[in-house]
This record gives structure tokens, C-alpha cells and sequence, in this order.
């Protein structure tokens, strides 16, 4: 067995009132693949912060090729060839692509005059979005791109530092099926050409596939390793959980009223040449299934009335409803549980509390008024009900786990009897644990009569936990699957826009 | 309230050393002046208040005190109106301009620094150019209650002066509006996140522009009061950095230039805070020429020691966080 690349021993890692990390090994070797999970909270972040030199532990040793080193800094860790590419992109988006990758490092001409030496900063980084399949010029400014595409310039730019190890940091949440193709291909080759790499995800299926040893955390402390033949989602769940979960996803009662919810011709300001027209049973969850970019957020946000719809009707319960903004919607009792939760779904500054009553505070009032009383109660009332693992309802909302932040965004709307409930990526960047009470509220919630959109990019949760799955491309629906037609080939087929053949 | 409590007790060792150096500082006569100038100036500071909290702010407050004396003066003493309808028509103009404020804005997209810049510099401009550059005053003209806004004193010669008085009341309705309200709530989520507001059915725009127009109500009311304490109003000088002040009550008082964060309390205790100092550079014959230069220190101070100990408290939590 060849000496490992990279060791960590005995970390343990103290924040004023709770111990973050307790004796916590790891042990990377050169051209290896090494999976860490864990649930939020694991303490996952906090070891390899301290691995990228962002926190210094208070206890434990780093060794790298054998030789103890101190992380006191970012630029030790790049210096002793750890790169970092974390889930919060860290990228300059006022600049273009050459100019993020190599920044700080530019190639200069010029003697003392330091001037950036175009040519071959471009010329560089070319060499770099080739080997992560990226196929743009240097020159576009980084904001041309998308999330997804800004992530994969982070990857070259580490490349580019000779990175012997590299840390990523739930690198998958914001690709596509076919961009998560390409980075894991990326992995590989990496791996072939000796660098290491520390994946963390909590796409497990992910992991299965490109892991070649799988360390799990739980509760700041090892909880176990799994070797090449060990590694599968059962046993991976299990160390995480540290119990056996039951199926991850709930069969319904089956639904009634079969157009409660009906959508006919609505137009989106993002695609106004299409139109959509699809319906809701009461007690159904419909699965929207597509590639990143097909429309289905757009969707959701103009019945939602955040962005104004160009033209078509909603009718619920037979109803038309007028929709020109979200206090309608809110009106109708159609909510909306958006995507990026923090800048969306929560005011994080604000304490749970006020974030869960925000929406209905006017009910909470009295002659304008609020009435802290039923205000608490009704907080009190909503966290225990979703079991918000909070210590309190003046916690900021800044706070919680992810988790745990997703369900204050749900409580804030089951406060208010919802009739239609959309999900947007309703378990992004949130572990199996909570994973699966978030499926099961969302059960619940359509066996008590609510119709439920789930928008997911994860075609593992579309179908698990979808009754039906409508598929969209570049605006429109290509097709509609019931759930005996459920198959990845079937739904990649209508998202990549050939619709519904024979 | 722990910021609220550090700034009032940096007031409370302030008046105590000020008034060991000079026990002039306790006599009646200044601490009368103080409270009347705290309350003049604390009115509008707290209409900027709001303004900071949903994220804004608002320059042009100074050059709109310039206007309304020179409107003033001209209404009650060459058009001869009633004092009633003068003093109406001053704060109604003014919330009209804080309406026109709020519509670019939230309408228009402009940045708050932008808009309110160019009403400092054009309400400046009107009122020269209306007063023609000469100095206005109220003279012998009866001007009803509004002069009593000013100079009178509840509860005889030794008694509390109307504007302090005036801002005690406005300061208890402005906490009741802006913490116990459901349009406070919605004040402070907006100026934090503006989006997240919105995706709650919050009338995001219409909340901010009513902010403007609330600032500006204030500034009417104290454009009364200012107008008649100086009881001259020379229009390229009257109200000159007055939104300075304003400003910078509110940051001592807790409130964050980017929104989201404030307290009525704060604000007026910075507003004590920034009089009292001014109060004590006279007093302790400081030259008069260092006045801005002590606040300027001091602010700068203040606000400093109240990121270090943010600080400690940020670590704290984030360590909580990772549990």
C-alpha cells in the first residue's frame, strides 16, 4: 500500500459551546477517489475547512507525504497542493473567465511595469475549460454564464493550481444530468492522472459511482468506512443514519377531483411563445421533470405572480383565478416553496418566528397591530408539528441546518391551509435523514387534499415521489408519464424535447 | 437592546463628565437649549430611520429645510395665509416630494443615493431661486402655534420644551409603527431581503416609497420648528448637513446602511448622543472650529467598537451553527 498522499489525525475542533469535531481521522491516497458523507451537521464542512486552512483545529495533526504541516491560511493549503471548491461559488463575475481562473497568478510581461500577459493567460486557460469540457472562450465575461457553468471554471482554476488534492464540496448541486456526467468523467480522469479527490454530496448515487473508499461522519466523529465492494445505498444510509431507514418514499391514498388545479395556456415572459396547460388532482403529487433551463421554475413563479404570466387562465375548484401578483396566489391559497431558499423562502436574519408568520402576519394583527401571543403560538405550534430541530423560535433562521431551514419555509405556508402547494428542488443540499420527512410531510400533505407541483432535477426523488411526472423542454411540456410508464429513458427522451412517440 | 444599552450608557458617562468639567452643563437654561435642539433634530432622524431600515436613504432632507423656511416665510408673510393652512401645506408638499422620491425608486429602478443626491442639489437650487437669494424671516408676523412649536415651554419658563415634548410623542408612536406593527415587520423584512418579501406577498414597492413619504411627513414637521428657531432663513446656508446629523443618529443608533436593522430607541439616543457632544465641545471651550471634527471621532468610534463586538458575538453563533 503506498504512503498516504494526505493524513488527518485525531482532529477535533472546538467552537465556544459545542465541540464541532471529536478525534476525527482521514486518510487520502495518492490517485484515489474518497467519498465523505454524512448528514448536515455531520461536521463534514468543518474538517475540510480545516483541511482548506479557513479554521485551524484545536487539537490533532496534518501530515502531508508523511511530513507533519500546519494550515494556518488558504494559501498554505494551496501551497501544499490542496485545492478547494466549495458549494458557494467563489467567483468574480464583473470579470471574464481567464481572469477568475488565474487570478492572483497572472502570467506578467514587462519587468517591473507587471502587465498581465494576455496571450498566454488565455492561451492557459483554454488548455484548463477543455479538460472539465467547458467550451467557451476565455475571454466571456463570467457572468454570461450560468451557475452551473461558473461552477466548472472553479474546477479548471483548481486544476490550474496543480492541486494534488482536491476538495469538493457538493459540487453536483447546481448541474445537470449531463453536466454531473462530465465532472464525474473529470473525477476520473483526474484520478488517472494521480490527483486525489474528497467528494462530498449527499447524491449518493453519485458517490457510488465514482467512490473508491467512502468515510462517514455523524455527530462530529467517525462513524465508519466502507471499502470499493462494500459501497452501495443501503450500507452508505445506514453508517449516515446509524440506523436502518425505511423506504425513503410513501405510496399516496390516491387522489380525487381529478382537475382541481387547472392550468390552461399559460405564457411565461422567459418563453412567450409556448404555452402550458396541465391539471392537478386534489391529493396528487405532479412531478415536473427536465433538464436545468427547461422552464419549470419560470413556470411555477408566474402562477405564483412573482413574475406576471403574458397570458393564460388558472382555475382552481372551477374557478378562474386572476393572478397579477403573489399576494393573489396567496390569496387563492396557491403557494410557492422556492429554490434558492435563502435568498427566497427566508429572511434569514429574521428569527423563525417572524419568518413562519411573515405571510399571514395581517391575520395575526389587531387593528394593525401584531399580537405577540398567538404570533408565538402559532410558531410554537407550526416547529413542533414538522419537528424543526430549533432551540427555540427566536433562533435565527441563519442558524439552522438546511434542513431544518426548508422545513421553516413549508411551516410558513401550512400555517395558511394551503389548496396548491409547488416544490422547487425541495431537497437540494439536504441529507437523507431530512430527505425523507420532507417526503413524508409532503404525503401527508396531498392524503389531506393539498395538490402538489414538485419541480426536481433529481430523478431519483421525481420517481419515487411523484404520482404522475409532466416533462418540460425549452418551455413547453413534451409529455405526461403515469406511474407504470416511470423509467429514466423514458423521461430523459421527453427532456431532451422528442416528445411522447410510439 | 444590547446596542441600545451600549450607547446610552457611553450618553450617561458623557453627561456625567461633562457635567464635572462645566456644571454649567445641569443648568436649566442648557439643558432646556439641548432637549429643544434633540428634539428638532431627533424628529427627522427618525423619518431617516425608516428610510435606512428598508435599505435606503435619503440626502436631500437639509435642501428640503432650506424649501420649506423659505415657503414658509413667504406664505404667512406675503401671501398671508392662515398659519394652519401654511403649516399643512408644508408637510403635505413635503410628502408629496418624498412620494416623488419613493416613485423613482421603486419604479424607475434609481438608486436611492442617486435620486436623493440630485434633490439636495435641486431643492437647494429652488429655494434661492425663489427667495432670490435673499435672507427670509418671520419678523412681527403672527404666525399662531407654530411659533410655539419653537419657544414654548411646558410647565412654565422652567418647563420642558414643545419640541421635546413634540418628540417624545413621536418617538412612541414611531416604536409602536415600526415594532409592534404589522407594517414595521414588513419594513424590517423588506429592507433585508426585498425578494424574500416580495415571494410572501409583500407589497415590496409600495412599503418602500411609503417610507420616503413618511421621512419627508417628518422633516415637515420639523422644517416648522427649525424654520422658527433660527428665525432666519438664509437659503443658500439653512438646513446644510442637516441629513448628516440625521444619518448618523441612526447609525449610532443601531440602524445598518443596508438594511433590515434599527431601533426607534437607538435613534433617539444617538440623537441625544450627537447633541450632547456638541453641547460639551461649547461648554468645555473646545474651539467651536473642532465641532465637526470631535462628532466625525466620536461616530467613527462608536460605530467601530460596535463591529469588534459584533464580532465576538458573530463567533459565537457560528460555532452554535455548526452543531
Amino acid at each position: 500500500m503506498a504512503e498516504p498522499l494526505l493524513e488527518l489525525e485525531g482532529i477535533t475542533k472546538r467552537f465556544p459551546g459545542v465541540t464541532a469535531l471529536d478525534n476525527v481521522s482521514l486518510a487520502v491516497f495518492p490517485g484515489e477517489v474518497v467519498g465523505l458523507i454524512g448528514e448536515n451537521g455531520a461536521g463534514k464542512s468543518t474538517l475540510m475547512n480545516i483541511l482548506g486552512g479557513v479554521h485551524q483545529a484545536s487539537a490533532g495533526k496534518i501530515r502531508i507525504a508523511g511530513r507533519e504541516a500546519a494550515i494556518r491560511s488558504v494559501a498554505d493549503a494551496l501551497a501544499l497542493g490542496i485545492g478547494f471548491i466549495h458549494q458557494e461559488l467563489n467567483v468574480l463575475d464583473n470579470l471574464d473567465i481567464a481572469a477568475n481562473c488565474f487570478l492572483g497568478r497572472e502570467p506578467l510581461w514587462g519587468g517591473p511595469l507587471r502587465l498581465i500577459n494576455l496571450a498566454r493567460i488565455h492561451s492557459d486557460t483554454e488548455t484548463h475549460l477543455r479538460r472539465v469540457g467547458l467550451d467557451f472562450s476565455p475571454r466571456t465575461p463570467l457572468r454570461e454564464l450560468s451557475q452551473a457553468q461558473q461552477q466548472l471554471v472553479e474546477i479548471a482554476k483548481a486544476l490550474s493550481q496543480n492541486a494534488r488534492v482536491l476538495i469538493m464540496d457538493e459540487p453536483s448541486s447546481c448541474l445537470t444530468l449531463s453536466e454531473t456526467g462530465r465532472l464525474l468523467a473529470t473525477v476520473k480522469e483526474l484520478r488517472a492522472q494521480g490527483v486525489s479527490v474528497i467528494y462530498i454530496s449527499h447524491r449518493l448515487a453519485e458517490v457510488e459511482q465514482c467512490a473508491d473508499r467512502v468515510v462517514v461522519l455523524r455527530d462530529g466523529q467517525n462513524a465508519g468506512a466502507l471499502r470499493r465492494e462494500e459501497i452501495n445505498h443501503g450500507n452508505m444510509v445506514r453508517l449516515m443514519v446509524g440506523r436502518d431507514l425505511k423506504d425513503l418514499y410513501v405510496t399516496g391514498k390516491g387522489s380525487q377531483q381529478q382537475d382541481y388545479f387547472l392550468v390552461r395556456g399559460l405564457r411565461t415572459a422567459a418563453y412567450p411563445h409556448r404555452q402550458l396547460s396541465f391539471s392537478v388532482a386534489r391529493g396528487e403529487i405532479l412531478g415536473f421533470a427536465g433538464l436545468v433551463g427547461a422552464g419549470r421554475s419560470e413556470m411555477a413563479q408566474a402562477i405564483f405572480g412573482v413574475d406576471r404570466p403574458l397570458g393564460g387562465e388558472v382555475l382552481l375548484d372551477g374557478l378562474p383565478v386572476p393572478i397579477n401578483s403573489a399576494r393573489d396566489a396567496i390569496a387563492a391559497g396557491i403557494y410557492l416553496i422556492p429554490e434558492d431558499r435563502r435568498h427566497f423562502g427566508l429572511v434569514t436574519s429574521m428569527t423563525v418566528r417572524e419568518n413562519i408568520t411573515l405571510p399571514g402576519l395581517r391575520a395575526l394583527a389587531y387593528l394593525g397591530l401584531v399580537r405577540r401571543g398567538r404570533e408565538a403560538e402559532l410558531a410554537e405550534r407550526q416547529v413542533s408539528a414538522l419537528k424543526v430541530k430549533t432551540p427555540g423560535i427566536e433562533t435565527r433562521a441563519m442558524n439552522l441546518s438546511g434542513g431544518n431551514q426548508q422545513k421553516v419555509v413549508l411551516a410558513k405556508w401550512l400555517a395558511l391551509q394551503p389548496n396548491v402547494l409547488f416544490f422547487d428542488e425541495p431537497t437540494r443540499g439536504i441529507d437523507v435523514g431530512a430527505k425523507a420527512e420532507i417526503y413524508r410531510l409532503m404525503r401527508t400533505l396531498a392524503d389531506n387534499g393539498v395538490a402538489i407541483i414538485m419541480i426536481s432535477s433529481d430523478m431519483e426523488e421525481v420517481m419515487g415521489v411523484s404520482d404522475r411526472i409532466a416533462v418540460m423542454h425549452e418551455g413547453a411540456i413534451t409529455g405526461f408519464l403515469d406511474r407504470a410508464e416511470f423509467t429514466e429513458e423514458a423521461i430523459m427522451h421527453l427532456a431532451v424535447g422528442k416528445t411522447a412517440a410510439a | 437592546m444590547k446596542k441600545e444599552l451600549g450607547i446610552f450608557v457611553l450618553l450617561l458617562v458623557l453627561c456625567i463628565v461633562v457635567s464635572v468639567l462645566n456644571p454649567r452643563f445641569l443648568s436649566a437654561a442648557n439643558l432646556q437649549n439641548t432637549s429643544r435642539l434633540i428634539g428638532m433634530y431627533g424628529i427627522f432622524s427618525l423619518g431617516l430611520g425608516a428610510v435606512i431600515i428598508t435599505g435606503g436613504i435619503e440626502l436631500s432632507v437639509g435642501s428640503v429645510f432650506a424649501l420649506q423656511g423659505v415657503m414658509l416665510a413667504i406664505m404667512l408673510r406675503e401671501w398671508h395665509w392662515p398659519w394652519a393652512l401654511a403649516a399643512l401645506a408644508i408637510v403635505l408638499g413635503s410628502m408629496a416630494l418624498g412620494a416623488l422620491h419613493g416613485l423613482l425608486i421603486t419604479k424607475a429602478r434609481l438608486q436611492p443615493f442617486i435620486v436623493t443626491l440630485c434633490g439636495l442639489l435641486f431643492y437647494r437650487g429652488l429655494a434661492r431661486f425663489i427667495a432670490k437669494d435673499e435672507t427670509k424671516g418671520f419678523a412681527e408676523e403672527p404666525c399662531g402655534l407654530l411659533r410655539d412649536m419653537a419657544s414654548y415651554k411646558l410647565g412654565g419658563e422652567n418647563g420642558v420644551p414643545m419640541p421635546f415634548v413634540l418628540l417624545c410623542v413621536i418617538a412612541a408612536l414611531m416604536w409602536v409603527a415600526l415594532h409592534r406593527s404589522v407594517y414595521g415587520r414588513y419594513l424590517f423584512a423588506v429592507g433585508r431581503n426585498e425578494a424574500a418579501a416580495r415571494y410572501s406577498g409583500i407589497n415590496s414597492r409600495l412599503l418602500i416609497a411609503s417610507a420616503y413619504v413618511l421621512c419627508m411627513a417628518l422633516a415637515g414637521i420639523a422644517g416648522i420648528i427649525i424654520a422658527f428657531y433660527t428665525n432666519s432663513i438664509a437659503p443658500d446656508s439653512h438646513g446644510s448637513f442637516y441629513e448628516l446629523y440625521g444619518i448618523a443618529a441612526a447609525v449610532l443608533g443601531g440602524c445598518s446602511l443596508s438594511g433590515g436593522e434599527g431601533s426607534v430607541i437607538g435613534i433617539v439616543i444617538g440623537t441625544a448622543l450627537l447633541q450632547v457632544l456638541q453641547n460639551l465641545v461649547n461648554l468645555l471651550g473646545i474651539p467651536s472650529s473642532l465641532n465637526f471634527a470631535v462628532m466625525g471621532a466620536v461616530i467613527l468610534i462608536g460605530v467601530l467598537a460596535d463591529q469588534l463586538f459584533g464580532q465576538g458575538r458573530a463567533a459565537n453563533k457560528e460555532g452554535a451553527r455548526l452543531k
